[in-house]
């Protein structure tokens, strides 16, 4: 775009070139580059790693590792020679006429006067977002009484200058509703609302979201999308896709929000917590963030290409998530469009070159297997189950004793039993033909192998020893159960590993060694920081960081409004979105980092705005004017995420389990979702019990076959980092909301609980019951119309045919027992069409 | 609204506007119909116009996982023959990376015999007699190269372009560039024989494109498509009582507070139902004739390569827009000659089939049929050689072929050295390769752009040249 509009320029700018007097670049060069050179050395091409669209480009470091231009030194000055140069491989233009010498001289002239580029074409170096943000004035609006607080200030005048006027407020049970989804992500309980609906006290609205706020489901809420940043997973991903034990990282997540750890100490944990000093095991669980990469396994990899990839990942998801930063285009290249070199990347990467290889070959030499290793950390059990953990351990000590002794002397009378086989015909000719065969040695002649299978024969048979033998098996497996969970973590290696520049982003071909270092179009690394990850995780919370507040409350804002102020929120760069309200969004981010990181307290700023207890209906003048609400004259309406439609319809259900944490739970899916290839187990168990009802944040995430109903919603695979998942509308979802096992069972539960909920009510009072518990408010009478058509229609239908009622509700959570089946069908049918209202899944 | 949307929509004008309350004047179409692209009318998956006219409007690509023997299926080499047993030139050993190769192996000639087929002569193993009976349809491409050569990575490159996982797939980008023309199906049908490829599902993934790009799975045991059957109890009868009442509640909240998102939803529910018969339909393989398995080779009710060839014709006879087929199992590092031959014999009779039971019905001229792995296999021995020979991963010359789409028949492509170790005549790069495939389809790769990360992504990166030698 900028070569093309310079193209543009030139062709009505430029004069005839060679006109007299000194070198004007505009006249005399740049019409040179634009007709020869940038046909391959613009953005599109690249060649050799010059770029000719920009000064600033133009003096970088090209691929060789020296600049091309040397201000004010023509012969130091590549492109000189290259232009004269009489080697057919080294001459430039390759193709072509050879300039002619006065445009050779002009352009030596021009770099012995210093390069002057008017205009420089540096746009990035003046980008908003590299600019630290400033606390602004609020806006005067003319309606200061609709403000509740800053936010409302900014989206106002915005308004007001669009001619546009904020909608109503929404009712309490849609803001309850609204309120919960967002913080929670599960729906208020009826009784939940009432309470609400029945405070006619002030500052209900803000006791509720304190409430919420201060709720354990909030954080395993806010874990999911900060869990798709972190790619985190069960399985390594690529071929075999074996498991990984990280899960206690997710635990820390969900802690950490909960305790609303401030931002800044999040991040370092993150991204350092291994080299803080006197670390802390919760510390060090934290850098299983920069774990999260994908690994591939199968036979014959690369070892180095593997851990070159996986640095590379690391680099590009802590750029993203913590500077919106498209850093990631600048490892086989100078970016193109952001002032970030690829020498500058590779700095920033020697930050993370530093970690152990997570891939060791079984046998040293023999590529054929190859396994997932690296660090892992070894929690600590709680004390109550460490002590039982011994207490075990010792019981299983002392029952081993006890069954050598027993084979002492069960073993003792082995010469008489043999002596007395040996006599007998009829008993010999019961044994085993290898027991026989080895009787009929010698007893001197045996080998050890020969004595042994004799000894197991004998001990094998008897009750005395297998019941002994029983007990240590089971013993042995409740310890197991004790075992001490395990998390990957980084640890940093002693001798630092050098760092080259990839040429052209290979492994095999190494250019120029660099040390750690960030880019310099950002705030500058603080004087006599550490040059390790533990330095890199501080700067990246210095506040003077201008990028780290906006970044992060901008994802937030998009959770809220289901857009961001920038549309671009895994790009904060020049080719980004510029933010529909940067005024709002420098407020927000100056209002984060200055008092002190607090996710929580922008979280309340935000649900507490005007702006975001609107009302969400669009009407006519809205959807033409604004259709995609960018200047939020209403309250954002969209679909819930993937795991909030599950635990969404869990709760309403009363299936819902609110255990938390450890490792992950296994509800129901079809089978042969998982059929990975090479050595892998794919055997899929659904976890027993209520386990398979956990919240979808605990649901085992395996990379080649994820969770197939949150496959269907938009989920990630989590194989990179995310910053944005779709929100598509299909007839698959469709189809899983319907038919998905998995919700049958909740469409069942739901049903029984109605009926079980209100055993005295009638039609009327059950519908509206279930209504309340899915969607938080009274139906309309039409909706109650609506509803009671479907039961009245099923109840008739399973009246006729209670077979296949028995069917319908057959299986399931065992709830409802002793319900009449033809109206536990009926109640099916009801709570299937409620679970599939597009209001179920969407937060309004 | 034209009826033809407002039918779409499964509402009647008036209908509409009561219900919402709205002027629909108010209410532009795009928004009701779609959000992520509001030009199109009809839905995010309703057919898109071309960059330049389409020779192929279906592509059914039969990728081989695990990386078939080029040089014992399409690859005669006399002088590979010759040296069987010899150690293998220095010049093969220079700068490359070999997966298991140690030490300086020994070269592997071919056991199979070699045949012309058809009136273009082009040479096939004896593994392969039923693509013979096709040849003169087939392009073959001799000198198809790719960057990666680990199973997982050279997959994901041969489907996205990229050796890393968050590209969209070559079916995504089609889904993406042309929408789709079935009714009542998905755009981009995946089905699997045997185990699942090393990449996963995002083999067939959607990357940053919208997930509704993404390949649907067609499997074989169970629900065709998941959760696609009721549950056990519930009739059709039953069902479409219970979406009139999703209906109705939804058609009352779009009054209430006019989200076009909720036409969308009721739309998609009605296609959901739809589905709910066409797909077992169109399944259903016992309704084709007796003659047609024996050319396919095929058995209803059963899970193979074979039927996965036939649905595939019936999934394009219905407008579907791109069809993949992963075959497991071609990764012979050791019982060459044993294992391959089996393998052949899955895929030959089926392959072939296809080809020929698409140009029969007049489908072949609009169908692009490709068959390919994700790499090529060394022209050096892995293993012991004898009876357990084998062959290591070789990423820089392998085959693959093309036929119908536009695609010139009986014409082979690019020409390699005396051990098919590497081009020497016309490399096709994979993004070429893809390049001349989007052409086909009536694409320019190089406009075919998707935003994202402040980059206009593309299929091809920033490669890609258009084979036109392949073209008919």
């Amino acid at each position: 775009m900028i070569a093309r509009l310079w193209v543009f320029l030139s062709l009505i700018a430029s004069p005839a070139p060679g006109a007299d007097g000194p070198v004007d670049f505009d006249r005399d060069i740049r019409p040179i580059f634009e007709a020869r050179c940038v046909s391959c050395h613009g953005p599109e091409g690249r060649k050799g790693g010059l770029l000719l669209t920009s000064r600033r480009d133009a003096l970088l470091p090209t691929d060789s590792g020296e600049p091309a231009i040397v201000p004010g030194d023509p012969k130091g000055s590549e492109l000189v020679y290259r232009l004269e140069s009489e080697d057919e491989l080294d001459r430039m233009p390759p193709d072509g006429a050879r300039l002619g010498a006065s445009e050779v001289d002009r352009i030596r002239d021009w770099i012995a006067r210093g390069a002057p580029w008017p205009g420089g074409g540096d746009e990035g170096l003046g980008h908003w977002a590299y600019e630290p943000p400033a606390r602004p004035t609020l806006p005067e609006v003319d309606d200061p009484s609709w403000c509740r607080n800053a936010i409302d200030r900014f989206v106002l005048a915005r308004l007001e200058r669009a001619g546009l006027h904020p909608s109503p407020e929404a009712d309490r049970e849609t803001l309850i509703r609204r309120l919960s989804l967002d913080l929670t992500g599960l729906p208020p309980t009826p009784g939940e609302v009432d309470a609400f609906l029945g405070d006619a006290r002030p500052g209900a609205y803000d006791r509720l979201v304190d409430r919420l706020l201060a709720s354990p489901r909030y954080g395993e809420r806010w874990a999911t999308p900060w869990l798709d940043l972190a790619r985190f997973a069960d399985s390594n991903g690529f071929q075999r896709d074996g498991f990984r034990d990280v899960w206690p990282y997710r635990d820390w997540v969900i802690r950490a929000i909960n305790e609303d750890r401030p931002f800044d100490e999040f991040t370092v944990d993150q991204v350092a917590g291994d080299l803080r000093p006197g670390a802390t095991i919760d510390q060090r669980v934290a850098t299983g963030f920069n774990r999260g990469n994908t690994v591939n396994v199968e036979a014959g990899v690369d070892q180095e290409e593997n851990r070159i990839n996986g640095v590379v990942d690391r680099v590009n998801t802590v750029a993203t998530v913590w500077l919106g930063s498209t850093i990631a285009c600048a490892q086989c290249h100078n970016h193109k469009y952001d002032p970030i070199t690829q020498r500058e990347y590779y700095r920033f990467f020697s930050y993370f070159n530093n970690s152990p290889v997570e891939t060791m070959f079984r046998t040293e030499g023999d590529t054929a297997a190859i396994d997932f290793t690296g660090p892992t950390l070894e929690l600590p059990l709680p004390p109550d189950l460490s002590a039982r953990r011994e207490e075990l351990a010792e019981v299983r000590r002392r029952r081993a004793e006890e069954m050598e002794s027993l084979a002492d002397r069960l073993l003792a009378d082995r010469r008489s039993w043999e002596e007395e086989v040996c006599a007998d015909p009829d008993r010999m000719a019961g044994l085993p033909g290898p027991i026989r065969a080895i009787l009929a040695i010698p007893e001197s002649d045996r080998t050890e192998a020969q004595r042994t299978k004799i000894e197991e024969h004998l001990l094998s048979g008897h009750p005395e020893m297998e019941e002994a033998r029983g007990a240590l098996r089971e013993l042995e497996a409740r310890l197991e159960e004790l075992e001490p969970p395990r998390s990957l973590v980084m640890v940093e290696l002693e001798e630092p590993r050098p760092t080259f520049v990839m040429k052209r982003g290979n492994f095999l071909d190494p250019g120029p060694r660099v040390l750690p270092g960030v880019p310099e179009v950002l705030h500058p690394m603080p004087e006599g920081a550490p040059p390790d990850r533990l330095g890199l995780a501080r700067w990246l919370v210095d506040p003077g960081n201008p990028l780290i507040g906006r970044v992060t409350v901008n994802r937030w804002w998009l959770a809220f409004f289901g857009r961001g102020l920038v549309t671009t929120p895994e790009d904060f760069g020049t080719q980004g979105a510029p933010p529909s309200h940067p005024g709002l969004l420098d407020w927000l981010a100056v209002e984060f980092v200055e008092r002190g990181w607090s996710t929580k307290r922008v979280h309340r700023l935000i649900v507490s705005s005007s702006t975001y207890r609107q009302s969400s209906r669009i009407t006519p003048e809205l959807l033409e004017r604004d259709p995609e609400n960018a200047l939020y004259a209403r309250g954002a309406r969209f679909r819930l995420d993937a795991e909030t439609i599950r635990d969404n319809a869990l709760a309403a259900s009363g299936l819902l389990s609110e255990e938390m944490g450890g490792p992950p739970s296994y509800p129901p899916q079809p089978r042969d979702i998982w059929r990975v290839t090479g050595v892998v187990d794919n055997t899929y168990e659904t976890s027993p019990g209520p386990d398979r009802y956990r919240r979808g944040v605990y649901t085992i995430w395996r990379r080649s076959a994820p969770y197939p109903s949150f496959v269907a919603f938009d989920a990630t695979d989590r194989s990179q980092c995310l910053v944005q998942r779709s929100r598509t509308n299909t007839p698959l979802q469709a189809l899983t909301l319907l038919n998905d096992p998995a919700y049958v069972e909740i469409a069942r539960a739901l049903a029984a609980r109605v009926i079980a909920d209100r055993p005295e009510d009638d039609l009327g009072g059950r519908l509206d019951h279930a209504f309340r518990l899915c969607l938080a408010r009274t139906p309309t009478p039409a909706e109650r119309e609506a509803l009671a058509e479907v039961y009245h229609r099923q109840r008739g239908r399973y009246a006729d045919d209670p077979a296949s009622a028995s069917r319908l509700v057959g299986l399931g959570s065992g709830d409802g027992e002793g319900v009449d089946v033809v109206e536990w069908a009926a109640w099916f049918g009801v709570a299937n069409v409620l679970l599939n209202l597009d209001e179920m899944i969407t937060r309004g | 609204m034209d009826p033809i949307a407002a039918d779409w929509l499964g509402m009647t004008r008036r209908e509409l506007f009561r219900r919402s309350g709205v002027g629909l004047g108010a209410i532009a179409l795009s928004e009701l119909l779609g959000r992520d692209r509001p030009a199109r009318a009809g839905g995010p998956l309703s057919p898109r116009p071309t960059h330049h006219p389409a020779r192929a409007r279906h592509v059914i690509f039969l990728h081989m996982v695990g990386a078939p023997s080029h040089l014992d299926l399409f690859e005669p080499k006399p002088t590979l023959i010759e040296y069987d047993g010899e150690p293998c030139p220095d010049s093969l050993l220079e700068g490359q990376r070999f997966a298991f190769l140690r030490g300086h192996p020994k070269l592997l000639g071919t056991r199979f015999r070699f045949d012309r087929h058809g009136e273009s002569g082009i040479e096939l193993s004896e593994l392969l007699p039923n693509l013979g009976a096709v040849a003169d349809d087939l392009a073959i491409i001799k000198t198809l190269k790719t960057e990666e050569f680990n199973h997982g990575p050279a997959q994901l490159f041969l489907q996205t372009g990229f050796g890393r996982f968050g590209r969209p797939s070559l079916g995504a980008w089609v889904s993406y560039g042309l929408g789709t023309e079935g009714e009542d199906l998905p755009s981009f049908v995946v089905m699997l024989t045997g185990k699942l490829a090393g990449a996963g599902s995002s083999l067939w993934g959607s990357g940053f494109l919208p997930t509704m790009h993404q390949g649907v799975e067609f499997r074989d045991g169970g629900d065709p498509v998941l959760f696609l059957s009721n549950p056990p109890g519930m009739e059709r009868g039953d069902r479409r009582a219970i979406l009139d009442g999703i209906r109705d509640l939804n058609e009352q909240q779009l009054g209430v507070v006019g989200d076009p998102e909720i036409a969308t939803r009721i739309s998609q529910y009605e296609m959901a139902f739809r589905m709910q018969s066409s797909v077992p339909e169109l399944v259903d393989l016992s309704s084709e004739p007796e003659h047609v398995h024996r050319l396919y080779g095929s058995t209803p009710g059963r899970a193979s390569f074979a039927n996965h060839c036939l649905m595939a014709r019936r999934l394009v006879e219905r407008g579907v827009r791109f069809v993949q087929i992963y075959n497991a199992d071609w990764d012979h590092h050791g019982n060459l000659f044993h294992a391959l031959p089996r393998k052949a014999r899955e895929i030959d009779q089926a392959s072939a089939a296809l080809v020929l039971d698409l140009k029969r019905r007049g489908l072949l001229d609009e169908t692009l049929v490709v068959w390919s792995g994700e790499f090529g296999r060394t022209p050096m021995l892995q293993g012991e050689g004898g009876e357990k020979a084998g062959r290591d991963h070789h990423k820089d010359a392998f085959c693959a072929w093309m036929a119908g789409g536009g695609v010139r028949g009986g014409t082979t492509f690019g020409r390699t050295d005396d051990l098919g170790y590497h081009a020497v005549e016309d490399p096709m790069h994979v993004n070429d390769f893809h390049a001349t495939i989007l052409h086909l389809l009536g694409l320019d790769h190089a406009r075919l752009t998707y935003s994202y990360q402040g980059r206009d992504f593309r299929l091809t990166d920033v490669g890609g040249n258009v084979a036109s030698k392949l073209l008919a």
